[in-house]
């Protein structure tokens, strides 16, 4: 039996970021709005008490349970899928904030090039230059377009940090001002200049100084205690849903929250969400919730696999490379690392933040000239102290054991004196790397779980080569006494360490390639919106959640201005001019 | 406490995590975090600890944990090395063995076996995630995947580390020099030992990882007696704030403090 509920203005499915900022936008403007999670309730009391490596690192306290649904994953399209099975390879954040309270807190924007990739290029360097299986594509917006919710959302967490050198093109300053610099990090600073970069303080949502937002959320100053990325922040320091947009939605009295509510279907009619189906997860109990407009705003996966059961868009076909909807997957953990060891110094390395660094961006997107290069865009090298947590730092110089006596000296006397350098880069997509639902595998309800078709390309071989090179160059130059470069992994495994992963509900400006358009409205229903990096066409080189949020401020601008003018998309579709 | 901090005044005063809220503000609304918090990181236990021989009934390896309380003249004995998950001591013997082999006690500080390791581990395969009970377990299992628990895995590896020792030399796995059990380690390692529904290589894996876990984890787990793994490594645990130490050219060596100093005071 399903209960009926009383109809509202907007639901939205899934409570982190993209969810509170759906909340927070829609309730100033006066409508209704219901949030479903299926996690628990929490908020900044239950992160007292947090400062554990082994709960939170380790035993993955804060991530979703894998026990009654997971995703599988595969490399080839000839292959049958595995399911992750433990919750510590998934990493999808558990209860209300989501991801958002477990992050790292880093906030780059993605640069101009991104969002005119395939444009940008093939006018740089001829069609030619991109792989014929790589589906690369535009992204409907540009960066100029973008850049006043940029603007917002980084005012909304109160970011703190200093314009890339490469990237000026910013309409305000970051509202907080970097955090301090360690000695490592003045060390980097000076060998990238001599080596003629241009380093940067990575921005952040760990403040650096107690500040209140425009909505008028107070986040504290940061105090560098290391328990930051897998932790919660008891300190109410790093910029968290549970203490921005979820508090300034509940503030309206428009906004109802409702955890332990697994959205199983989006109800439609004649090309129209009526609203959603829920299910309580502690009693099995249904529930319809209708509502005018509603807002998928959960994790890549869950966006994907909702289009997918509830038969809304037409499912992406890797053959024939036709329909959209688990389109141009793409995963973002094959990051190229290097760490020095330094015999002759010791840094205090347990003092640190999830975000805490600094990078430069000088061989990121077009910045390089790749007419002799194997590989398109490219990353970022960042020098990035997250705290030596103990049970999970031991690193020892190249080559020496990994137990016993030798191993307990050199790890006990190499604690404090090592400096990982870190790239993120760009993942781009290919035509036979995509989501759709998995054949064999279900959810507790008998749902089939989302499968993952994805593996590591040569354009990712082609970067992570040619920034390790540069990584070990600059190990050299600090004066490192060992490198130790990690070797990238043949093949991707399905293990997650962050929730970095894209696509699947793609943005553009034609209907035959993209799911949604620029206000993240489905192109086949327009009463439903999907928020996140579902709608990232590729995955640039950073972190996901700055443009994931910036695109949903933008949409939002959409969604109030469809229910106030009763309905219409809200872009026109317009075939791109290249050729796929 | 180290030089460093004895030059700074501000870094004298040890704060308890109580004062910490007070003076951070958190507990009355979320006010201003800022200069106030000097000293913050510095908090340490009070209780004084040191090593006593403890009498046990069997000959099981005793870590360093017998707590002394200073007002009082009797000794407390660790009720809580005792065991939840394994059911025969001379599994735990062997296991305790084989810790002690992957992290071993020398010039610079305990071994597993002192830092109470091998309680830890008993602890954590008694624990929700030793049962794998946060983990997608719908069959089938493919080819490479283990349907077995963490803890049965564990399990199956420690007696059959055992196994192969009776094999080879006709004793006890514990009971072999350091110089044997390395190479029996070291087969298990490359996954050059039979096992059932798992390999020797997966053993190997979850065995050094509980380890390193036992010895550097909280002390509310049963491992990491008295902090002594963090002070073999400097780390200063489960301290509030650095924030008056991050920009230092030196390193500054801090006196950890635990977890249970957060609810002490």
């Amino acid at each position: 039996m399903v209960t009926k509920l009383p109809k509202v203005n907007v639901v939205t499915v899934g409570i982190g970021w993209m969810g509170g900022i759906v909340a927070a936008e829609l309730t100033k403007a006066g409508f209704n709005v219901v949030g479903l999670d299926k996690g628990k309730e929490k908020n900044l009391k239950d992160y007292a008490l947090t400062h554990d490596e082994l709960r939170y690192k380790n035993r993955g306290e804060g991530l979703q349970k894998t026990t009654n649904e997971t995703h599988t994953v595969r490399n080839t399209l000839d292959e049958e899928a595995y399911p992750v099975r433990s919750k510590l390879s998934a990493i999808i954040g558990d209860g209300i904030g989501g991801g958002g309270s477990h992050w790292a807190a880093q906030t780059h924007r993605y640069y101009p090039y991104d969002f005119e990739i395939r444009t940008k290029t093939i006018e740089k360097y001829g069609e030619d230059k991109i792989p014929k299986d790589m589906t690369i594509q535009d992204w409907g917006i540009t960066y100029d377009e973008l850049e006043p919710y940029y603007d917002k959302f980084e005012k909304m967490a109160g970011i703190s940090g200093e314009p890339d050198p490469n990237y000026p093109q910013r309409s305000n300053p970051y509202p907080n001002p970097p955090l301090k610099k360690n000695e490592l990090i003045r060390m980097y600073e000076e060998t990238t200049k001599k080596l003629g970069y241009k380093p940067f303080m990575i921005p952040t949502g760990t403040v650096s100084q107690t500040y209140t937002n425009p909505d008028g959320q107070q986040l504290n100053a940061c105090q560098y205690c290391s328990f930051c990325s897998q932790n919660y922040c008891e300190f109410g320091a790093k910029a968290d849903p549970v203490i921005t947009v979820i508090p300034t939605a509940q503030k309206t009295g428009k906004f109802e929250l409702r955890a332990h509510s697994k959205v199983t279907r989006v109800l439609h009619e004649n090309g129209k969400a009526t609203g959603v189906l829920y299910q309580d997860t502690r009693t099995g109990e249904m529930y319809e919730q209708p509502a005018d407009l509603v807002v998928l705003s959960s994790f890549v996966f869950s966006n994907v696999r909702l289009l997918l059961l509830s038969g809304i868009g037409k499912p992406y076909d890797p053959i024939s490379g036709t329909g959209v909807i688990g389109k141009n997957f793409t995963d973002h953990h094959n990051a190229v690392s290097a760490t020095g060891l330094f015999d002759d110094k010791k840094f205090n390395n347990y003092a640190a933040t999830g975000a805490y660094g600094m990078t430069f961006t000088d061989f990121t997107g077009d910045l390089i000239d790749h007419s002799n290069l194997d590989f398109l865009h490219g990353g970022e090298i960042e020098a990035r102290f997250s705290g030596n947590s103990p049970i999970g730092t031991n690193l020892t110089p190249p080559g020496s054991p990994k137990w016993g006596r030798e191993f307990k000296k050199l790890s006990l006397f190499y604690h404090n004196r090592a400096i990982s350098l870190f790239s993120q880069f760009a993942t781009l997509p290919y035509k036979h790397h995509y989501l759709d639902l998995d054949p064999n595998y279900k959810d507790i309800n008998g749902d089939p779980l989302i499968r993952i078709t994805w593996d590591y390309s040569d354009n990712d071989r082609g970067i992570h080569k040619f920034i390790q090179e540069k990584e070990v160059e600059l190990l050299k130059a600090m004066g490192a006494t060992h490198i130790i470069p990690a070797p990238m992994a043949d093949h991707f495994t399905g293990h997650l360490a962050y929730q970095h992963n894209s696509g699947g509900a793609i943005m553009g400006a034609d209907p035959e390639t993209s799911a949604v358009n620029k206000y993240l409205q489905m192109w086949d229903m327009e009463n439903l919106f999907v928020c996140g990096a579902s709608a990232f066409p590729h995955f640039g080189v950073t972190n996901p959640t700055t443009t994931a949020s910036a695109l949903t401020y933008h949409a939002t601008e959409g969604m109030i201005k469809y229910l106030k003018e009763g309905g219409g998309l809200l872009a026109q579709t317009k075939k791109e001019k290249t050729l796929a | 406490m180290s030089e460093e901090q004895k030059k700074d005044p501000i870094l004298e005063k040890p704060t308890s995590r109580r004062e910490f809220l007070k003076n951070s503000g958190l507990t009355v609304g979320g006010l201003v975090l800022g200069g106030a918090l000097g000293g913050t990181f510095l908090s340490k236990t009070e209780t004084v600890t040191k090593e006593v021989e403890v009498e046990v009934p069997v000959e099981v390896p005793a870590s360093s944990d017998t707590q002394h309380e200073t007002h009082e003249t009797h000794e407390v004995p660790n009720y809580t090395d005792a065991l939840q998950y394994f059911t025969r001591l001379e599994d735990f013997l062997v296991l305790s063995a084989a810790t002690e082999t992957i992290y071993p006690e020398d010039e610079h500080g305990p071994g597993a076996i002192k830092l109470g390791a091998p309680f830890y581990i008993d602890k954590q395969l008694a624990s929700p995630w030793g049962r794998n009970a946060d983990d997608y377990m719908v069959r089938p299992f493919r080819p490479g995947e283990s349907p077995l628990t963490r803890s049965e895995i564990v399990l199956q590896g420690v007696r059959k580390l055992n196994e192969v020792s009776q094999e080879k030399h006709s004793i006890a796995f514990n009971e072999l020099s350091e110089e044997q059990q390395i190479a029996i380690l070291t087969d298990f390692e490359s996954g050059n030992i039979e096992m059932e529904l798992t390999s020797s290589a997966s053993f190997f894996t979850f065995l050094r990882q509980l380890t390193l876990e036992g010895c550097f984890s909280d002390p509310l787990y049963g491992g990491n007696k008295n902090m002594e793994g963090w002070k073999m490594k400097e780390f200063p645990g489960a301290q509030m704030s650095y924030v008056h130490v991050v920009e230092s050219k030196e390193f500054v060596k801090i006196d950890p403090i635990s977890l249970s100093a957060h609810i002490k005071h």
